[in-house]
């Protein structure tokens, strides 16, 4: 009989049907770290949207795990308020009276074995009641320290173990490890309980919408690809800046710096998806295995000190408000060394690439906060104008705005009207937002979603996590080396050293 | 602020959008589709509305085309507005006065954006072939809606005569909610389904959302009237149980497996705006609705029980139990 159950066949859905959207299957999300920042600004509220968009199963159950003396109705109340607050989508009582029929609230200490068989005992529950059918993600939003006693304790109460039919996954967040050797520690750590492929790497911005039009971008259209190689582009600038300094973080990020906050996971995944060659399909595995292929051709510069640089803010004035220096805020030491600006220059080793420089820069206290991949082009290769005709012409750039207003832009010359020859930059821009008729998900949405559905392809993997800290432990190493970063102005876009950096291969940075 | 043009031509219409677009500083548009909305006076207000708070999800150009028949010379009267209250789009109000009533692709024609997707919605009444009609020819997405017809089964007769690639009717698009929780509830193990049964008011949807169920199925499926609101009800029988969704009040609905295990699910009935939403977040053609168009059996359009009085059998109690239940 065509209607009798077969797993992974549902004869109400078809890929020829493209109205209904993909719903998670029954189960539960377990969070450990509630009560902190992400948690309250970006999980809960994220969750409530995917329900108010009808993608959560309604069998679906939120269990926050924290070491409060709460009640599971005063973690609704949190979840309420943070939802509240932050949530993309409008507050609906009845989709919210939905959700918090299946929040639970367990108390206790990571080290705590009974506050574990609470806990399996509540998804034990919930599995009875709810019908979450066994089906439970823990999302792991606590500082790295404390995975492998959390994993323990999963293991040693059982949860981390899935019977026949049904899925256990784990999800961390970044930052994966602080070198290659951390990071392969937090791997087995992970590996020990959770087979490969249901451990769930979360860099939020992969989840961009923009970072998955990037491929389309490339893949799907027949104008750049041709272009997207050494014979036409001059270099690549990879860029997120930040304008905020920061803030409370100062006992995550002293130590951390710039480099391992935002470029060994965010700007190499990004200068990944730029410099890889077209996969064979969009599956997770065939897309990893380009992107690997790029991080291993990685090759850096062999002087660091020219091609290379860092910085830390000032006091100054940024936006019109004056504001701290970086060994002026609180719990910074004044003597550290943990740069907030970094940029470096490195390239790829293969035939597409050779001899086009990535140009990588994050920091933070910058003019502005934007994301982008600007392709830059090399000039044309004789121009028939005089050479007063074409001043104004710079080189021809498509530029991959990630945030804020993601979208392209292309940078190309055009003659000014009047009977004057001149030629001048102009630019054509497509605003994402402004085609489409979906308001793109918070990438959170889209992550957690993907974590409930099981697929993979917008979560690293460590062996690319392993090789970005192969590329980035050298320069780490070399600026341990070099004592404390020179200083750069609040409200400014980097130190000196970056400009000049650029300036020895007679280039300079985009104005972003 | 809408600027009227009065006994103008396409060609002046044309110029005074671009005027307000440079005026207003929007350089570049970005708008992805011209949406032709084919209404009456009395209809027009409510779809041009509905369209236009719709581009706020994505600009497109409106061309609301009003036919005025009647005696006298042929007049073409425009209002325009652009990127304002009513929406962030380009919306352009044409009326067809007189004579050029019947001629209404020498007007839409011109000011289609280029190189870029037409609609074409009739949001009450449409033509009976709309993919020879002189604007549905134009368009590669013909939106209509069998539910605000006073006919519907004569109306779903037609659409099925005359179905071409890239017509879609807004009857189909309600259904998209309830089909995405039937689909759900079969993503977990259920026993072999031996029938099914849909209590619906008398609406289009309740006939197409049976032809669907039978096809994807493979199962007998019953359409029984009842009170509504709109689809309230679709039981899945399997030889261990029934898997039901109820929704008594169109809005939240809870599901029933075996008796047992409710759950509540946010299920409303949506505004035109985001049924007109969703028709244009995908302009490739409807295979499924297609489909299902093409299986529709036109004998079978209306409830298998005659009028309301037998609506309380089994499926009757299975409601009672569902809104006293655990």
């Amino acid at each position: 009989m065509p209607s009798t159950y077969t797993p992974g066949h549902n004869p109400l859905r078809s890929s020829a049907d493209k109205r209904l959207p993909r719903i998670a299957g029954p189960c539960s999300v377990v969070i450990f770290g509630v009560t902190g920042d992400l948690s309250k600004r970006k999980l809960m509220p994220a969750i409530y949207d995917l329900a108010n968009r009808g993608l959560l199963p309604p069998s679906f159950a939120l269990v926050g795990f924290a070491r409060r003396d709460w009640e599971d109705q005063d973690f609704a109340k949190e979840v309420h308020d943070a939802v509240r607050e932050h949530a993309r989508t409008k507050f609906d009582e009845d989709v919210w009276a939905q959700l918090s029929k299946g929040i639970r609230f367990v108390a206790g200490e990571f080290t705590d074995d009974a506050a574990f068989a609470k806990l399996a005992s509540t998804l034990h529950e919930l599995d009875e009641q709810r019908g979450t059918g066994g089906n439970h993600a823990f999302y792991l939003s606590i500082p790295p320290r404390f995975f492998s006693v959390v994993t323990e304790q999963l293991k040693r109460s059982g949860l981390s173990h899935s019977v026949e039919g049904a899925w256990r996954r784990v999800v961390v967040e970044k930052p994966f490890g602080h070198d290659l050797e951390s990071a392969r520690e937090l791997n087995e750590i992970l590996g020990q309980v959770f087979p490969s492929g249901s451990i769930f790497r979360i860099d939020h911005y992969l989840g961009k919408e923009t970072v998955q039009n990037l491929l389309a971008l490339r893949f799907s259209n027949t104008m750049f690809e041709p272009l997207w190689n050494c014979n036409y582009v001059d270099h690549v600038q990879i860029t997120m800046a930040e304008d905020i300094g920061i803030g409370s973080r100062a006992g995550y990020y002293d130590g951390i710096g710039a480099a391992r906050d935002v470029i060994q996971n965010h700007l190499l995944q990004l200068m990944a998806l730029t410099a890889m060659d077209e996969p064979t399909s969009f599956d997770a595995r065939s897309v990893r295995l380009e992107k690997e292929k790029v991080l291993a051709a990685v090759e850096l510069p062999a002087d660091l000190d020219a091609h290379t640089a860092r910085g830390q803010y000032l006091p100054g004035w940024q936006g019109g408000i004056p504001v701290k220096g970086f060994l002026q805020e609180d719990n910074i030491p004044a003597d550290s060394i943990t740069e907030t600006y970094a940029a470096i220059k490195l390239e790829v080793a293969n035939r597409r690439w050779a001899g086009v420089p990535f140009y990588l820069r994050t920091g933070k206290r910058l003019a502005r906060r934007v994301s982008e991949i600007a392709v830059v082009f090399k000039r044309a290769p004789h121009l028939p104008f005089q050479a007063t005709d074409t001043q104004e012409l710079t080189s021809n750039a498509l530029v991959i705005r990630v945030q804020p207003d993601e979208g392209v832009t292309i940078k190309f010359g055009s003659k000014v009207p009047g009977t004057q020859m001149e030629v001048r930059d102009v630019t054509m821009d497509f605003a994402y937002g402004d085609s489409f008729t979906e308001n793109s998900p918070e990438a959170y949405e889209r992550l957690i979603l993907d974590v409930l559905l099981g697929e993979a392809p917008l979560f690293p993997r460590h062996e690319e996590v392993e090789m970005s800290w192969e590329i980035l432990d050298p320069i780490l190493d070399h600026w341990a080396s070099r004592g404390q970063p020179p200083g750069y102005d609040s409200g400014g876009w980097g130190p000196i050293q970056a400009d000049d950096m650029l300036a020895r291969d007679g280039r300079s940075w985009r104005r972003p | 602020m809408t600027l009227r043009l009065e006994s103008t031509n396409a060609s002046d219409i044309a110029s005074a959008i671009s005027a307000e677009r440079h005026r207003k500083g929007a350089t570049a548009t970005g708008m992805v589709m011209t949406l032709v909305i084919v209404a009456d006076e009395e209809y027009q207000a409510d779809a041009t509305q509905a369209a236009a708070s719709s581009a706020g999800d994505h600009p497109c150009r409106i061309l609301t085309v009003i036919p005025r028949p009647g005696r006298g010379e042929p007049q073409l009267d425009a209002g325009i507005s652009v990127g304002d209250s009513e929406g962030p789009g380009e919306l352009v109000r044409l009326r067809l006065r007189n004579s050029l009533a019947e001629h209404p692709a020498s007007v839409v024609l011109p000011l289609l954006l280029s190189d870029t997707p037409v609609v074409a919605w009739w949001p009450a009444g449409h033509p009976a072939d709309l993919a020879t009609d002189p604007i549905g020819r134009l368009a590669s997405r013909r939106i209509v809606d069998t539910t605000s017809t006073d006919a519907f089964v004569s109306a779903l007769i037609e659409r099925k005569a005359h179905l071409a690639t890239g017509d879609t009717d807004l009857s189909w698009t309600r259904l998209t909610p309830w089909r995405a929780a039937l689909a759900a509830t079969l993503d977990q193990p259920y026993e072999p389904i031996t029938e099914a049964v849909v209590y619906s008011e008398a609406i289009p949807a309740a006939p197409l959302m049976r032809t669907w169920l039978e096809w994807r199925l493979g199962v007998p499926v019953t359409y029984l009237d009842s009170e509504g609101p709109a689809i309230n009800q679709i039981i899945l029988r399997t030889t261990g149980g029934a898997i039901t969704i109820t929704r008594p009040t169109g809005h939240m609905a809870t599901v029933e497996r075996n008796g047992i295990a409710v759950k509540e699910l946010f299920l409303p009935r949506r505004s035109v705006k985001d049924l007109i939403s969703e028709e244009l977040s995908r302009l490739d053609p409807d295979d499924t609705y297609e489909e299902t168009m093409s299986r529709l059996d036109i004998t079978r359009l209306e409830p298998d029980n005659d009028g309301a009085a037998d609506q309380d059998d089994t499926a009757g109690e299975q409601t009672e139990n569902t809104t006293e239940g655990p």
